[in-house]
């Protein structure tokens, strides 16, 4: 589970064709394959292959509809990939995404609900904040269990995904249930919808695409910085870069894997609260979508590095997307998609060795040369 | 690193699109079939919600002259709301006479949805309210009613006086449906016990065979529940051998052919073709749908592999008049 | 709550615990020869329903639940090859990989139900079989001896699977591939290989698993039937220390806690039932958070070994 070694240390500024090769074009390899598999699939469900991914193309990008679909999965599929980029740097795996964006989607509806009155410019940071915090309560627990009580943190984090689900279902079929469903007798497993100045802004008319969008891809900038350009950052990079040496120089590997935890909870309770005020505006069953899991993908897409998670969750957004636009014209049933997807998963995921031993063998040819020049 | 995926994304962009043939138009239904897309949170197979609007569909397909008459299009397990959303604007947009957004989530969805298409019959549910547009309809079902006519006779059959409900999680129908169900049994004996249990999952069949099968255990002889975990209910009052089951949403006889004693259909046939018959007169919505007993869409389906004593099919259909007329109120 | 604690309630219990802790138990300890040898399968729930899926369909065509239980146990093993060779070979990151393998399992076991099967139905798998004279004793007999095969064979694998992992070569040679594999290698031990075998056993352990429910417990097959199940069980190879025993216990105390919450719902117990769902969960981790005995994760766990990296 080690990070990238060749980050942005001084490379030579002249296009690299090698390079480009071993790092695009093998893991586009990865997924041609899987789609070529997807292709024998289609043919032996009696779809051609071809007219099936020209429409998963276009519906992801072909239009204002589908390209905004696309950037509205990304925003969640991004902000958790931050968590998991710092947690996955500090060498902890963060399964509990779907319970953190669960806490974080109820605290971003309880909030706003309770203090309705407040105007938005106060009442929208207000709930951000709030998701924030319930996230990183959920992602504190599994943290501070690992840190003092050696508690294995997928252990834990599984469990309390399970138990947030349950305390979502508590609260939605009580205090937070609509009051409309239940004078209508209907009962939906939905909250009361949030007041308008909570909802965040549509970008585009008669699209879902909302601001939260553009708070993601600042808030990626400010992790970035994080992690590189502070001492805490760097902290948390090297507890997982080597957690021996850091342990030497006397950083305290546990507390730093313990707040790796945290924050990435945070973010994950981040993307819960602005799916609740950006897409749906309530809270209701379904609300991760997945995203806990997805966006462990979306990481490693992007290398664990929150800019490169940016493209990355772009991609992957596309790739949901353009699937569904596939099945609604193809009328394959969807779990096809799920099924290409998982081997695209696998396959980009299985060539990143070439890359990494292409890596490895122009870091010994730089330093050997560097011996012979010395 | 990220660069990397930055010419991922382009090239595969790029290639993809080279590939794509400009005549990849999506299939022209002949003139005149009647076009309905349906968008649903869970799968067409579910034996529940889903599958009893997918039955119905297709069953009016079938009776219109098969998919020359009639071209149905769908999309299942969207419980995603935003990519229902996406997929409900692409059918409406792709001009399919009717779209039918079946599940209550789908409600923000739609309302902002139908007001670009107004040509386009959109239906909703289970919800009540058609947001004041012409073309919008909603629908729902009163589930509690059947919940009561099965409670009834599941009263008039119980012999341990122990009955057990295995729900999923407390909301939408399946409590209406429970609720009824308890109001039904207290109305003939309130001295039997109805005791429930919800797993907190629509889909953990595991757990719900074991309440099942816990309810079993404490003496239950009559079971009944909701969701498309139940056939795991189902599976484990068949094992036990003599206990009955009392379905809803879908006919359930067809899993335990001698156990089953009647399921609460959700019947969408007379709803569907009033719904098709208003858009080719004109009319595209403005109308709240509730299935109800009195007006055929909730159908108790009593199952003709039990033999159900003559006096308490009497009890039964009682009840059944008894709402119809009124004169008997189920409360969710 | 008085009610609760009279015998037959208490039988109740412990059987329900059995029956539930079955799947857990098939899978987490085959996930545990997995971890032993250093490699993470995250893809379990997937391995799980395809096996599921598998195996119910063969007793549908053919009504034979032993030709059943080997269709699971040879798509356990082709899920298995295809996790070795992206994790072991092409040495992927195996969190991810075990994912787009959850992934893959997931969507096709749907989309062969859907082709295939198209509706839910049932089949007769497994029958519960009484053991004769030990179901007889009064109360154990009732809660232990009177189980499907499929359950016995999930406990019967836990000293199967001590006796491998400590009494024989392969065990050592697991062990110390996840310990050291650099040392290991040196030794002349196939450090692929051996994880290789040990992934795919798990991946067939996790087939069975699958098979627990379609064609034993539950004797049917739905969209996600395990809802999960496989997730949980990767968890209690942690509970359990990467030990079958550890893995027993944890899975019993899983599903007792589940059964108890059950019970107490039934009995008309005044807690929420969200409540209830959650106890077993909160449980777990208190008991792993209160227990001393963590046990050591093998040192090389979710770790691609390459000969000359260290």
């Amino acid at each position: 589970m080690q990070p990238e070694v060749n980050e942005k240390a001084g490379k030579p500024r002249r296009f690299d064709w090698a390079s480009l090769f071993f790092n695009a074009l093998l893991p586009l390899a990865g997924m041609l394959l899987a789609l070529l598999i997807g292709a024998v699939m289609l043919i032996i469900l009696k779809v051609n292959p071809i007219t099936a991914y020209a429409e998963l193309v276009k519906g992801a990008f072909g239009s204002t509809s589908g390209l905004t679909q696309t950037l509205v999965k990304a925003t969640p599929l991004l902000l958790v990939g931050l968590g998991i980029c710092i947690a996955f740097r500090a060498s902890v795996i963060n399964i509990g995404g779907e319970g953190q964006i669960i806490v974080g989607a109820i605290a971003a509806t309880w909030f706003p609900l309770t203090f309705r009155t407040w105007p938005g410019w106060l009442l929208i940071p207000s709930t951000l904040l709030v998701g924030f915090a319930a996230g990183a309560l959920w992602g504190f627990v599994p943290g501070i269990l690992k840190a003092r009580l050696r508690v294995n943190e997928i252990l834990s984090t599984v469990m309390m995904n399970a138990i947030a689900l349950q305390l979502m279902n508590l609260l939605i079929r009580s205090v937070l249930m609509d009051p409309a469903g239940i004078t209508a007798g209907t009962y939906l497993a939905q909250s009361e919808r949030l007041p308008e100045q909570a909802w965040l802004t549509r970008l585009v008319p008669q699209t879902l695409l909302h601001s939260g969008s553009l708070i993601a891809v600042v808030l990626a900038v400010l992790v970035y910085i994080f992690l590189w350009r502070t001492t805490i950052g760097y902290r948390i990079r090297a507890v997982g870069f080597n957690p021996e040496a850091a342990r030497f120089s006397g950083i305290n590997v546990p507390f730093n894997q313990a707040l790796a935890l945290t924050l990435a909870g945070g973010f994950a309770g981040i993307a819960g609260a602005i799916e609740v005020l950006g897409v749906q505006h309530r809270l209701l069953e379904g609300i991760t979508s997945g995203y806990g899991f997805s966006g462990i993908v979306a990481a490693l897409f992007g290398g664990l590095h929150p800019l490169g998670t940016i493209p990355a969750s772009i991609l992957f957004g596309a790739l949901l997307v353009g699937g569904d636009k596939m099945q609604r014209a193809t009328q394959v049933p969807n779990s096809l998609i799920s099924t290409i997807l998982g081997l695209v998963v696998l396959f980009v995921v299985g060539s990143a060795l070439w890359s990494r031993r292409w890596a490895a063998k122009r870091q010994m040819a730089a330093a050997k040369n560097q011996d012979v020049q010395a | 690193m990220f660069k990397r995926l930055i010419v991922v994304l382009v090239l595969l962009a790029v290639i993809l699109t080279a590939c794509a043939t400009p005549t990849a138009a999506p299939t022209t239904a002949p003139a005149k079939a009647f076009r309905i897309a349906v968008v649903m949170p869970s799968a067409t197979t579910d034996m529940a919600f889903s599958q009893s609007m997918w039955d119905a569909l297709t069953a009016i397909q079938t009776e219109m002259g098969g998919t020359s008459a009639l071209e149905i299009k769908f999309s299942e397990n969207m419980f995603n709301v935003p990519d229902a959303a996406t997929a409900i604007r692409d059918y409406a947009s792709q001009g399919f006479d009717v779209v039918i957004a079946h599940g209550s989530q789908y409600g923000s969805s739609v309302q902002e949805i139908a007001p670009d298409f107004p040509a386009v019959t959109f239906a909703w549910g289970t919800d009540v309210n058609t947001f004041g547009m012409p073309n919008v309809y909603a629908y729902t079902a009163a589930a509690e009613e059947g919940g009561y006519v099965n409670g009834v006779l599941a009263a008039k059959l119980t012999k341990s006086k122990i009955i057990g409900v295995t729900g999923p999680v407390e909301v939408g129908d399946a409590k209406t449906y429970i609720d009824g169900f308890v109001q039904g049994v207290a109305s003939v004996d309130p001295a039997i016990t109805v005791s429930k249990t919800w797993t907190g999952s629509f889909s953990d069949v595991a757990l719900m065979t074991e309440a099942a099968k816990t309810h079993i255990a404490a003496g239950a002889d009559i079971l009944t529940g909701s969701s498309q975990s139940v056939v795991g209910s189902i599976g484990a009052a068949k094992e036990a051998g003599n206990v009955l089951w009392f379905g809803t949403q879908q006919d359930q006889a067809s899993l335990a052919p001698s156990l089953v004693v009647a399921s609460q259909v959700y019947d969408w046939n007379g709803m569907l073709k009033e719904i098709i018959a208003a858009h080719q007169a004109g009319t595209l919505g403005g109308k709240t749908y509730t299935l109800q007993l009195a007006n055929n869409g909730l159908k108790i389906a009593y199952n003709s592999g039990y033999a159900l004593p003559a006096d308490v099919k009497a009890a039964g259909d009682k009840a059944i008049a008894d709402i119809i007329a009124g004169t008997v109120k189920v409360t969710p | 709550m008085n009610d609760v604690f009279q015998a037959s309630v208490i039988v109740g219990i412990l059987t329900s615990a059995i029956r539930l802790a079955t799947p857990y138990l098939y899978a987490a300890i085959g996930e545990t020869f997995a971890q032993r040898s250093g490699v993470l399968n995250l893809g379990v729930d997937g391995i799980m329903l395809v096996g599921a899926f598998g195996s119910f369909y063969i007793v549908l065509q053919t009504g034979n639940i032993w030709l059943g239980l080997f269709a699971a146990v040879i798509v356990g093993l082709l899920m298995g090859l295809l996790m070795s060779f992206i994790s072991v070979t092409l040495k992927a990151e195996q969190g991810i990989s075990g994912i787009g393998l959850y992934m893959f399992g997931l969507g096709l076991s749907s989309l062969l139900f859907k082709t295939m099967v198209g509706t839910v139905k049932t089949v007769t798998g497994f029958q519960p079989i009484k053991i004769p004279l030990l179901s007889d004793i009064p109360f154990i007999g009732q809660i232990f001896f009177n189980h499907s095969l499929l359950v016995y064979g999930a406990f019967l694998l836990v000293p199967i699977a001590w006796w491998v992992l400590e009494k024989t070569t392969w065990g050592l040679k697991i062990k110390s591939v996840g310990q050291n594999p650099a040392a290991a290698d040196s030794l002349g031990v196939n450090v692929d290989k051996v994880r290789y075998v040990s992934v795919c056993i798990g991946a067939m352990l996790a087939g069975i698993a699958g098979a627990s429910l379609s064609i034993s417990l539950l004797n049917l097959f739905q969209d996600n039937l395990t809802a999960g199940q496989g997730f949980i069980a990767v968890a209690l190879v942690y509970f359990g220390g990467w030990r079958p025993v550890g893995v027993l216990w944890g899975a019993l105390l899983f599903s007792t806690v589940n059964a108890f919450q059950l019970w107490m719902q039934v009995l008309g117990v005044k807690i929420p039932s969200d409540v209830a769902i959650m106890l077993p969960y909160l449980l777990t981790i208190a008991a792993l958070a209160l227990s001393t005995n963590r046990g050591r994760a093998p040192a090389a766990l979710n770790k691609p070994f390459e000969r000359g990296e260290s």
